[in-house]
């Protein structure tokens, strides 16, 4: 799994290719919290449109990020997120807390 | 029902294998022509159960985990992961929503996805000497199939 992170005027977006399981879920973290640490961002959006897998790790990650931005005072929200992911989001109820956009786009 | 065919796969539970094993489980199931969707929720379960292997089974040391597979005539795919690790204290419990001793890391959501991703979740563990998940799924029949 690839990470890349883009900051612009509060909003950092963090976007995730490729497949997010426990063996990538820590490289996820450390990408999310380093993002989170250089630009203290008001807004937090993690990108999934290239995310082609997600396991129950996956909600682990995302929480993380939900606890460390609500420490800032901040928000986060899921984007661009296909069928799979969407599925394993669901099962853990997480869009009561966060924003989450399902639907891939075009790239 | 006789199965029309299986497989048996052996692994260390080494992170780097979870892709494999969930790659391995898809494209056996793909025998069945199940769809998208089906194949998402077979990779799904089998992550979690071979996942679970890896952080609980085997906590401080590399062990074994198997992967077999069955294919049944009525488009049904029977998945068994087993270990020869730590074992399973309380069943129950670890089947709870929520409920792990992984820490922050895990989500508890493990046994939860397995179950309602599969028709049938079945789960048999004696502590010191390993655990068995045993999973059962019926993919839907699509036109011009027999």
């Amino acid at each position: 799994m690839k990470t890349r992170a883009y900051y612009k005027d509060g909003l950092l977006t963090i976007r995730f290719d490729g497949e997010l399981d426990h063996h990538s879920a820590k490289p996820a973290v450390r990408a999310i919290e380093e993002g989170i640490d250089t630009h203290l961002p008001k807004n937090l959006i993690l990108d999934f449109n290239g995310l082609s897998f997600m396991d129950s790790s996956g909600i682990a990650v995302v929480l993380k990020a939900f606890r460390r931005m609500n420490e800032l005072e901040g928000t986060v929200s899921v984007e661009n997120v296909p069928a799979q992911p969407q599925k394993v989001l669901d099962m853990a109820g997480l869009g009561r807390l966060i924003k989450i956009a399902a639907g891939v786009k075009e790239v | 029902m006789k199965a029309i065919n299986h497989m048996k796969v052996e692994f260390q539970s080494k992170s780097a294998n979870e892709g494999f094993a969930r790659s391995t489980a898809a494209a056996f199931a793909a025998q069945l022509d199940p769809t998208l969707d089906e194949l998402g929720d077979i990779k799904t379960a089998v992550s979690e159960a071979v996942t679970n292997a890896i952080v609980h089974a085997y906590p401080d040391t590399i062990g074994k985990i198997t992967l077999k597979a069955r294919l049944y005539p009525d488009h049904s795919m029977e998945l068994t992961v087993r270990d020869w690790g730590r074992g399973i204290d309380n069943i129950d419990k670890a089947r709870e929503p929520l409920y792990t001793t992984g820490g922050e890391e895990r989500s508890g959501m493990g046994f939860t996805i397995m179950e309602s991703f599969t028709d049938k979740l079945k789960v048999k563990s004696t502590p010191g000497r390993g655990t068995t998940v045993t999973m059962r799924r019926r993919f839907s029949t699509r036109a011009g199939q027999a």
